[in-house]
């Protein structure tokens, strides 16, 4: 049971990361609890469907599909959290200015909060269809042990859920002026590690075969496989062995970011004149 | 937007700079009963490996190795390829994540 219950657990926390980051950087916009459910709900059928057609996908791209799925989705995800931020750097002096004032809940563009749902999605899915591949293989394997290991399943569940949700609680705990600016941070980095992530599938799926030598070996001090090692993993990238595409995906998706959300910065500022005094510069 | 176009451009190059290599000739690996057979593969080193991994049980199985930086999902009675970057000599472990008691093997480059 205990196994089980680890298994699922990292999954969970995996997703469950990502999903208390998004909730986090989308507090004070209306709506936003609606729409990550949504992404929660369609990463879960997702999940089903991956894992029920987990052979027919492999088949496709002369076996490379499974590899180039896992890359594709891990990109949307990135364009979504690169949208978000460049979003928010464009309206987020409005927003601030607005919650203040008004003291409620914003009301952000529609598709600034379908991008989150995209992102929330995607990460339950790659861990979803992992779980449930995994849970499904034990339910139909029967025997005695099978109510130990579905409820080692469940437990992990909620275990991963409960974790995450500490963390989302811990990311609010961040005073308000602050949040802003932490939370874009986080979401960098969770795009640069996911673009990592999908670096080492195009790699793996044999489109890209340059770039491949490890850089170095951090193993010695964190192992990627570690409880800690996971959580980096999704956090910011953490990876024990990064090869070369894999740092200059990390690299150019932060390059990426500071500069699109400088330009639509210094472009909101020019087109909005403030008449609140600025802070000298 | 010139910054999609430089992404597209730069995936395109890359792909096109690995479209010369062929995939070497795979080994097979079998699992069944939740273990690999062989458990010990030896490739040679600094050259890219391909194993072509038969999934013999009936439920689906993770192929998965971090330092051989493979994940894969291998449906129950299919079989699946697992492309495999040139290695350093050295011993590089995997598992069967759904079974990581019983399916593990070794990778050996020499």
């Amino acid at each position: 049971m205990l196994g089980t219950l680890l298994i699922v657990f990292r999954e969970v926390i995996e997703a469950g990361l990502i999903v208390g980051i998004v909730l986090a950087a989308t507090k004070g916009v209306a709506g936003r609890g609606l729409w990550v459910s949504f992404g929660v709900a369609g990463g879960v059928v997702g999940a089903c469907l991956v894992a029920a057609f987990a052979g027919a996908l492999a088949a496709l791209f002369q076996g490379a599909g499974q590899e180039l799925f896992n890359a594709a989705i891990l990109l949307i995800a990135v364009a979504m959290l690169t949208w978000h931020n460049v979003w928010m750097a464009s309206h987020g002096r409005e927003m601030s200015r607005e919650l203040k004032a008004v003291g409620a809940e914003v009301r952000a563009g529609g598709r600034s909060l379908l991008a989150m749902a995209v992102v929330v999605g995607v990460a339950v899915l790659r861990e979803g269809s992992e779980v449930v591949l995994f849970l499904y293989g034990i339910a139909a394997g029967g025997g005695a042990t099978m109510a130990g290991m579905l409820t080692g399943g469940v437990l992990g569940v909620l275990l991963g859920a409960g974790l995450s949700a500490l963390m989302y609680l811990g990311l609010l705990a961040i005073p308000a002026h602050r949040l802003f600016a932490a939370t874009t941070g986080l979401i960098t980095l969770l795009a640069a590690g996911l673009a990592s992530q999908a670096a080492a599938f195009l790699q793996q799926a044999g489109l890209i075969t340059v770039l491949q030598t490890p850089l170095w070996d951090t193993s010695g001090v964190l192992k990627e496989d570690s409880m800690l090692g996971r959580l980096l993993k999704t956090l910011i990238g953490y990876t024990d062995q990064p090869n070369g595409l894999q740092l200059i995906a990390w690299v150019a998706v932060v390059a990426m970011m500071l500069t699109l959300m400088r330009l639509v910065n210094g472009s909101a500022r020019q087109r909005a004149p403030s008449v609140v005094p600025q802070p000298a510069e | 937007m010139i910054m999609t176009r430089l992404a597209f451009a730069a995936l395109a190059a890359l792909a096109l700079a690995s479209a010369a290599a062929a995939d070497p000739a795979p080994i097979p690996v079998t699992l069944k009963n939740h273990q690999f057979t062989p458990n010990l593969i030896k490739v040679p080193a600094n050259q890219p490996v391909v194993l072509n991994v038969t999934n013999a049980d009936s439920l689906a199985e993770e192929f998965d190795s971090t330092p051989l930086k493979v994940e894969k999902v291998i449906a129950g009675g299919q079989s699946g390829l697992v492309r495999i970057h040139p290695l350093r000599p050295g011993r590089y472990a995997f598992t069967g994540e759904y079974h990581s008691a019983t399916a593990q093997g070794v990778v050996v480059a020499q």
